[in-house]
């Protein structure tokens, strides 16, 4: 082990996107990186592993926690303070804006930190993406299931085609300029209220 | 009348009811001002995304603005606060175990801070391991009045206990896994400690501190001076929040508001004991507290230059900060009473002519130079009869020093 590598903790309950972080300083040629999930062990953590670098998710209620924990020498070894590049307004912007946020020993300089803050940011939103992508894909899922019930329905009640029934739905959401997936909601409200 | 979208950043407490009720009972609109509430995990992230201006405005912990404009945050910013969420709403709460202890140490059980002071004070020096005690941010109301507190009964808050820091909402459970033995917070999380976790209210802010200011809106500086009329605007909806909320025929829907999934997500009639003070302080005993939470009389939505300091003088007192006349000067430059006044005055409301009023020394209802007319208040003492003068802040300081000192 090199003198001068960093030693990283990564704290997030998201344990996907915590080891999707850790990949990313591994890949970077960072070895001594810790994850951790529980924040109740953190202090035990921290005195542990002795960290230059905590990347932490700002969602993560304990922040206060944490920063207090920073204050008291006697449970860290260095001072530790939030990572803010005076130079660079934006940065902090972007971080915060991602939701992730970096505590850095007294220091450290800002070019060591620099890259593993803007690794950190570039997968917290790609995360972030990939979690709104798979919300759409079950959200168009269970659209396309209503959509389905709605046309079983009027099949049913007005003796017509799979075809007809969907050309009726269409029809109806275009005159009352409504999404096709809310007449397929209507309808099946409707129907159970009405129904047998 | 076209309106101003502003984006306020709050916390899950009962001290942020004059925002969330600005906006949910139309004040903020009649001022032309759409307020978007966004609730938040933790007062960092308040405290930097107002900094970096995600937040126009925000509920902040009075010290908050203090501690950016003198450079204490990570991301130092001059803010200020132009108006006042209320006075009061603290508690201080214990586990039923080190209640029975203070009990048999003779706290009378009334809420008085200081016969229930000493008694902790025994229990502390009786104890083989230090008590633990939780509050929600260092640079927090809480934190400085639990110190004080302590410091006052005899117990000095870094030698003799330990404090330690949680979210609002955490502190319950975390009592209720014997992580810690007290803490002190905003309602409802101390009825939320007695109704799940067997805790007792030890003492109350009220108690400690009589009418003491707890939550303002903080926003930053250069946006209040880019935008004069939106500030007043805030000022004035905030103001009609709060007399609305302090009348008693308003406080079942206030409280019904308040308890609402997007709030504070409570029962109820639990919301609604910091309306009315009158707390279930542990094993059913009902105890009403008055002025347990003011958020109108005593001109309690106005930013006291005075208030400002003695929040600096402890920052100064637990060494946070080095004492200098500059910083005293920053920290009360952070509450604007004038921009408050501006707000108000058109509408005739009774403003105190001073920015600053010696604190403690109030000890009935009493009237204060105001105009148009004077402005009626609460007394203001502290529970060991301590006299605030702002204008005395070295020899203050210099007295708490001396008393925080090691017993020799």
């Amino acid at each position: 082990m090199s003198a001068s590598e960093l030693s990283i903790l990564i704290i997030d309950e998201n344990r996907i996107r915590a080891s999707i972080i850790e990949d990313g300083l591994r890949e970077a040629g960072h070895m001594r990186v810790v994850v951790l999930h529980d924040v109740n062990q953190v202090a035990r953590t921290i005195q542990d592993s002795d960290p230059d670098v905590i990347v932490i998710d700002l969602e993560n209620p304990q922040r206060d926690t944490l920063e207090h924990f920073f204050s008291l020498s006697k449970v860290v070894q260095r001072p530790i303070a939030m990572f803010v590049d005076r130079s660079d307004g934006a940065m902090i912007e972007k971080s915060v804006e991602a939701g992730v946020s970096a505590y850095v020993v007294d220091g450290l300089r800002k070019e060591r930190v620099k890259p593993i803050l803007d690794m950190a940011i570039s997968r917290f939103n790609a995360f972030a993406k990939l979690r709104q992508e798979l919300a759409d894909v079950r959200s168009e899922l269970e659209d396309r299931k209503l959509v389905d019930r709605a046309k079983g329905i009027l099949m049913k009640t007005r003796g017509v085609g799979e075809a007809d029934a969907y050309a009726l739905l269409r029809s109806a959401a275009m005159n009352q300029n409504r999404k096709l997936v809310e007449i397929a909601q209507s309808l099946i409200t409707a129907a159970d209220l009405l129904g047998p | 009348m076209s309106t101003t979208r502003l984006t306020a950043g709050f916390l899950p407490l009962f001290d942020s009811a004059l925002l969330v009720l600005a906006r949910e009972r139309g004040f903020a609109e009649a001022e032309g001002l759409d307020i978007n509430l966004v609730r938040e995990t933790s007062w960092a992230n308040i405290r930097d995304r107002a900094a970096i201006g995600h937040f126009e405005i925000a509920q902040m912990l009075a010290p908050m603005p203090l501690a950016a404009s003198l450079g204490l945050t990570p991301i130092p910013t001059p803010m200020i606060t132009p108006v006042v969420l209320g006075l009061g709403n603290n508690c201080v709460t214990v586990s039923d175990t080190l209640w029975q202890a203070m009990l048999a140490e003779g706290a009378p059980g009334n809420l008085v801070a200081g016969l229930t002071g000493l008694a902790l004070a025994r229990v502390v020096a009786a104890s083989p391991r230090k008590l633990r005690f939780g509050v929600v941010h260092q640079t927090s109301s809480h934190n400085y009045e639990l110190r004080y507190w302590l410091a006052a009964s005899g117990v000095h808050p870094d030698r003799d206990v330990e404090i330690v820091v949680l979210p609002p909402p955490l502190l319950p459970d975390a009592l209720g896994a014997g992580g810690i033995d007290g803490y002190c917070v905003g309602e409802p999380w101390n009825s939320v400690g007695v109704a799940t976790k067997g805790a007792h209210i030890a003492t109350v802010k009220a108690s400690i501190w009589q009418s003491s200011p707890d939550k303002v809106i903080g926003m930053r500086a250069s946006w209040a001076e880019q935008h004069p009329e939106l500030v007043s605007a805030v000022i004035r909806a905030i103001y009609h929040a709060g007399a609305w909320c302090a009348d008693p025929a308003n406080h079942d829907e206030a409280a019904h508001i308040m308890a609402g999934p997007a709030y504070l997500d409570q029962p109820v009639s639990l919301v609604r004991r910091a309306l009315s003070g009158a707390l279930d302080t542990g094993a059913g005993v009902s105890q009403t507290v008055p002025g347990f939470f003011v958020p109108h009389a005593s001109a309690a939505n106005f930013p006291w230059q005075s208030h400002a300091l003695w929040y600096y003088s402890q920052m100064v007192r637990w060494g946070e900060l080095k004492g200098s006349p500059q910083s005293a000067a920053i920290a009360a430059a952070s509450f604007r009473p004038d921009l408050y006044r501006a707000a108000l005055a058109p509408l005739g409301v009774d403003l105190p002519l001073a920015d600053s009023k010696i604190e403690g020394a109030r000890q009935q209802p009493e009237q204060i130079a105001g105009a148009p007319s004077p402005v009626a208040m609460l007394p203001d003492r502290f529970f060991d009869g301590a006299v605030f003068d702002h204008d005395q802040l070295g020899a203050y300081m210099a007295r708490q020093q001396q008393a925080d000192l090691p017993a020799t």
